[in-house]
């Protein structure tokens, strides 16, 4: 087995994001809850990062949400990316209220608009890690 | 204006902007000890004189390197490292340490050769490592993506056009015309800048700073004491600085960390927004001018694009922007935050011939730092004639 020239950026299982990879590994999106003022926390922290409190419950979340902004990117420097282009970096807006970074997938580039309702892929990118990804939702 | 109680009574005594834009001969600790004799002499003070130090951009204990090459012992560092407005937030903390004793006489130096090493300053990626990182770099960002995502959104909540962001690229070009020591200096229009290529949508080829190597340096001091010295006295009114992040992961990527930094510059200074003669905005790409003179507030959130239209930010216009040509045109090695700070204080003393901003009293410099739309530094300072 070859190895290849340029790994691909992983994120670290570990710490207080490992429940939400290894739930994502499971194909569900859990993020930690403040028990105290209901903040929902991402990306996790173990502690609520608005009332300070340390009191924090994990629930599962909806993966429904749209887009909320874009960039095609045509050009990619981490040399992983550099043979990917273009593809749509982007952060999508849960229906539970954050935002979180992604990729999205599934869809032409010239397709991608704000607001286009989406919902989750997982791509599973290593043997320890699956990456939450999204594309356009079917109706 | 007299500055605020904290920073009161304190100058930018000299400056000096390196004229290289490639300099495969040198290093950067070169290009920053030739910035550092250049604004000693431009202030009438020597090596001697230095009793505080500032840089950025050198790695984690890099400064005590450049004390080193320098043959500095100061009393007082700082090596603030927030991305390209670190030294515009230098210069406040120099002045807060000559306020409080720490020191007399600050140096601060950059120096670069981000072109020459072929650095990609604008599309590089970042490393999965750190905790908020490892939410972002799986997904491929860039620097030019993250300002693309939030061009996107300002284009999608206020009809914002590439033609207006093209118009900040135009003008730049046009200041860079009148500067001989800028990078690119041919004149462009809105449909060039359309028709380079994207880099990352919506952004342009030219909606993108230029990489080039260079540096330049600073000497802050007392008041009292630049009245002494070789030029004019160019004084520190007041500033703030700022970051902002998406907190608990609800990101509004149009509240940028000027809105933060601007108002406490002003409140500090008692400068009002009328009175400001002239800007120093750091124009990484077209969409951070706009952003940054909404968040300033020069016009209101979604006005930017048709603020920066109709000639307003160039020279003979209501707020000339980036005189010297700006990252967009001039120069850019990476973190372009002290240019802005050099030519604010050219322009107050009056010496900047072409591309003069006519009986400038009153500058303001906004730096920003890291990436717009993930997370980012904002550093503001307003300047003004003594």
């Amino acid at each position: 087995m070859s190895t290849p020239a340029f790994p691909r950026p992983l994120p670290r299982v570990e710490g207080d994001a490992a429940p939400f990879w290894k739930a994502v590994a499971a194909h569900r999106i859990e993020l930690p809850r403040c028990t105290a003022c209901g903040t929902l926390i991402f990306y996790p922290r173990t502690f609520c990062t608005r009332c300070h409190s340390r009191e924090v419950r994990w629930e599962e979340i909806s993966g429904a949400g749209r887009v909320y902004t874009f960039s095609v990117v045509h050009r990619a420097t981490h040399p992983w990316f550099m043979d990917k282009t273009p593809y749509v970096y982007a952060i999508v807006e849960l229906e539970a209220g954050v935002r979180l970074p992604t990729m999205l997938v599934g869809c032409a580039t010239e397709d991608v608009s704000v607001g286009m309702p989406v919902e989750p892929v997982f791509e599973r990118a290593s043997d320890d890690v699956v990456l939450l990804h999204f594309r356009p939702r079917s109706a | 204006m007299s500055g605020s109680g904290g920073i009161a009574g304190i100058a930018v005594a000299g400056v000096y902007e390196h004229p290289r834009r490639s300099a495969p001969d040198k290093t950067a600790y070169q290009i920053a000890a030739e910035s550092a004799r250049g604004a000693l002499e431009d202030a009438g003070l020597r090596l001697s004189d230095v009793d505080g130090y500032a840089t950025s951009g050198v790695g984690p204990i890099g400064v005590l390197s450049m004390c080193h090459h320098l043959n500095l012992r100061p009393d007082w560092i700082d090596s603030t490292a927030i991305g390209g407005s670190s030294f515009v937030a230098q210069v406040l903390n120099a002045a807060a340490a000559i306020r409080a004793g720490l020191c007399t006489t600050v140096l601060v130096t950059y120096g670069s050769t981000a072109a020459s090493d072929r650095f990609a300053v604008g599309t590089g990626g970042g490393s999965a490592g750190d905790p908020p990182d490892s939410f972002d770099v799986p997904y491929g960002p860039t620097i030019v993506g993250a300002y693309g995502m939030v061009a996107q959104r300002h284009m999608h909540e206020y009809g914002t056009t590439s033609a207006q962001l093209a118009e900040v690229a135009v003008t730049m070009r046009r200041h860079a015309g009148l500067n001989p020591d800028a990078k690119y200096r041919e004149p462009i229009t809105a449909d060039d800048v359309l028709a380079s290529r994207v880099i990352s949508s919506p952004l342009h080829l030219l909606d993108c700073c230029v990489i080039s190597d260079g540096g330049g340096a600073l000497v802050i001091t007392a008041e009292e004491r630049a009245r002494d010295l070789a030029k004019p006295v160019v004084r520190v009114l007041g500033g703030g600085m700022a970051v902002r992040h998406p907190g608990i992961g609800v990101r509004d990527i149009t509240d940028i960390a000027a809105r933060q930094s601007g108002k406490k510059a002003f409140e500090r200074s008692g400068v009002r927004h009328e009175d400001v003669d002239l800007c120093m905005i750091y124009d990484s790409f077209t969409i951070t001018v706009v952003e940054t003179l909404e968040n300033l507030g020069f016009c209101e959130l979604g006005e930017g694009g048709p603020f920066v239209q109709g000639g307003r930010i160039g020279l003979g216009g209501a707020l000339p922007v980036n005189l010297d040509g700006g990252g967009l045109s001039s120069n850019h090695p990476g973190m372009r935050g002290i240019f802005l700070v050099i030519e604010a204080t050219r322009q107050l003393r009056g010496e900047c011939g072409a591309r003069q901003v006519e009986n400038a009293e009153i500058a303001l410099c906004h730096g920003t730092g890291g990436f717009l739309g993930i997370r980012h530094s904002g550093a503001t300072l307003l300047l003004g004639r003594a």
